[in-house]
């Protein structure tokens, strides 16, 4: 048994992965060309992508700083020795904040006109069921009753407010709690440690009320008369599986370059653990929304899950369940299986790719409706945001003073961890 | 020959009772049992001790919980007289899958319980088997079936070198039965 870690070393990001992940985002800004140059339904298909990416890519941020808050508050041991990447990803929001709220900003003042029931209308590329000009304002030809009842919450500068102050406080919150982690490694004693854990206890508390808020008004606006008080936990529990799956592949990669040797298959054992877990409770949240309307079987509701069986996506939501819920539980069921490094890194591509469908399935039936596709915009899309992502969180974990919180009161405890 | 039918390795530090296994080990001394107030790490790998088979227990009793209540649910409200709720078809998963659920999960916690009784002989009104009682407080035990063909010298021997703060010899195995 290995008795001696170096904490000193760091992490060069350079080499293979900083070329990929520049390639990604040349194939991102590729995508994005290629769609506005075909023009037409390729413009919608576009816009739909990228707030599906920039959503996910603020998600998988957000879930670090979730991680390291609950890890912080549970006074876990087990997990501080690696607490550096979650904060990495922390540290990212603020840039994740801005490119979504730009994409939105885009999508709303990017307009076209798209003739339905035989009336003709200008409409913004996102958000058109409640962002389209005089939509609640009685009298005018697009008024819709359902919207003016709903205008409270959907409207621009609310929308906007709860965007930045939401974004704003999540990425306060977390780059503080990272920042006391760092000065922690050079002062020492309790007063970091107890920092992080009075502002990991605020964040929880504002995160759990307040990230339903997010879904609605990100993503659930996107077909304004529909509704579901499920949404803000079903998003909540996409958004904890795939930023689990993500944190786990970063220390799988970062064990391959030579770093964070004192990780072994213990850890990856709590981490399949936790995988495996929020992919039940995702299923379960899943279910629950669509049992309720399937049961209640009232038109308003239904409507969501009728487009979501039309031939052009029922292939997709079938299996949507089977890759987000079959393959964890045969995947990652057994202990011997949690602790396989090439098992773990197989399950966590696949939920990955499982919750970029899910992402898709709420999104496109409400914006590219029938012009669906999966081409071109699509992956191109994802790879600039996945190379985005790996650039911007290996860029930080680099910059780290040390890759291990030297002083974190439970370092010993994660270094020696069993299972 | 002797009374006494188990001797008892009483230690105040779960590394010296680790280093009273490898003693008892070395010399070929088969070990009843250990008994410890808490978890000791890597114990089960030391002792040969084999992975607990309760997991094949909960699968069955998931499956069996699974199976009675599909039908349960099947007969009476599709098969005996076939229900119309809010004009679904009489066999509609969706409604299903919430009492499939909730059965699988209910028999394989009790199924779970009953087995771990029935493995440790807990049963109510029968005094749990306990060889000494500070093995739930601050000691660490380790048992040594005395009727095998080694001195009880060596055996206390072994155990005292350890640091073992006391070795007993007792006549009755469990020390709760009145």
């Amino acid at each position: 048994m290995k008795t001696h870690n170096n904490f000193d070393e760091r992490f060069e990001f350079a080499g293979n992965a900083k070329t990929l992940s520049l390639v990604g985002i040349v194939l991102g800004v590729i995508g994005i060309a290629f769609g506005f140059i075909l023009g037409g339904d390729h413009i919608q298909r576009v816009y739909s992508n990228l707030l599906l990416m920039g959503y996910f890519f603020v998600c998988v941020c957000i879930a670090g700083i979730f991680f390291s808050a609950y890890n912080y508050v549970a006074q876990a041991g087990w997990s501080a020795s690696l607490i550096r990447i979650p904060q990495a990803f922390a540290k990212v929001l603020p840039i994740a904040s801005v490119i979504l709220i730009l994409i939105i900003t885009a999508g709303l003042l990017h307009t076209h006109t798209v003739t339905e029931h035989g009336k003709t209308e200008t409409v913004p590329y996102l958000y058109a069921h409640w962002a389209a000009h005089g939509i609640t304002t009685p009298g005018s030809e697009n008024f819709d009753a359902i919207i003016y009842g709903k205008k409270g919450f959907l409207n621009i500068p609310f929308f906007y407010a709860v965007l930045i102050v939401l974004l704003g406080i999540y990425s306060f919150l977390g780059i503080k709690m990272a920042k006391f982690s760092e000065a922690e490694d050079t002062e020492g004693g309790m007063a970091n440690y107890d920092k992080i854990f009075k502002y990991a206890c605020i964040f929880l508390t504002i995160f759990g009320f307040t990230f339903p808020i997010f879904a609605f008004g990100v993503i659930m606006s996107l077909e304004a008369h529909w509704f579901s008080t499920m949404f803000g936990w079903y998003n909540l529990a996409a958004m904890h599986v795939s930023g689990l799956a993500i944190i786990t592949l970063v220390i799988i990669y970062l064990q391959k370059r030579g770093n964070f040797s004192w990780l072994n298959e213990n850890h990856l054992h709590d981490m399949g653990k936790l995988i495996f877990g929020f992919s039940i409770f995702w299923t379960y949240v899943w279910f629950a929304q669509f049992f309720l309307t399937w049961y209640a079987n009232m038109p308003e509701e239904s409507v969501y899950f009728y487009k979501r069986w039309e031939p052009e996506y029922k292939w997709w939501f079938w299996l949507n369940i089977v890759i987000n819920f079959v393959t964890p539980v045969l995947a990652l069921m057994s202990r011997d299986a949690k602790r396989m490094r090439t098992r773990l890194t197989w399950v966590c591509i696949i939920l990955i790719a499982g919750h970029w469908l899910d992402y898709y399935l709420m999104i496109m039936p409400g914006t590219v409706e029938s012009n669906r596709g999966f081409g071109v915009e699509e992956i191109g899309i994802f790879a600039g945001f996945a190379g985005l992502f790996i650039f911007t969180v290996l860029t930080q974990i680099a910059k780290a003073p040390s890759l291990v919180p030297k002083k974190h009161p439970f370092l010993q405890e994660s270094l020696h961890h069993h299972r | 020959m002797s009374k006494t039918k188990i001797i008892l390795g009483c230690f105040d530090d779960p590394d010296d009772m680790m280093q009273g296994i490898t003693n008892l080990q070395k010399n070929s001394i088969p070990i009843y049992d250990v008994y410890t107030p808490m978890p000791i790490h890597g114990i089960e790998a030391k002792m040969g001790v084999k992975d607990s088979r309760l997991g094949y227990a909960a699968f069955c009793f998931g499956c069996l919980g699974l199976t009675v209540i599909t039908s349960i649910v099947y007969y009476t409200l599709v098969g005996d007289w076939p229900q119309n709720i809010g004009g679904k078809p009489s066999f509609a998963m969706p409604d299903f899958i919430p009492f499939m659920f909730e059965w699988t999960i209910l028999f394989t916690a009790f199924g779970m319980t009953f087995t771990f009784f029935a493995a440790t002989h807990l049963f109510p009104g029968r005094a749990p088997r306990v060889m000494d009682l500070r093995a739930t407080d601050d000691r660490f035990i380790i048992a040594v079936d005395a009727k095998g063909n080694i001195p009880h010298d060596d055996i206390t021997n072994l155990l005292k070198d350890a640091g073992a703060v006391e070795v007993k010899h007792n006549e009755r195995k469990y020390v709760s039965y009145e």
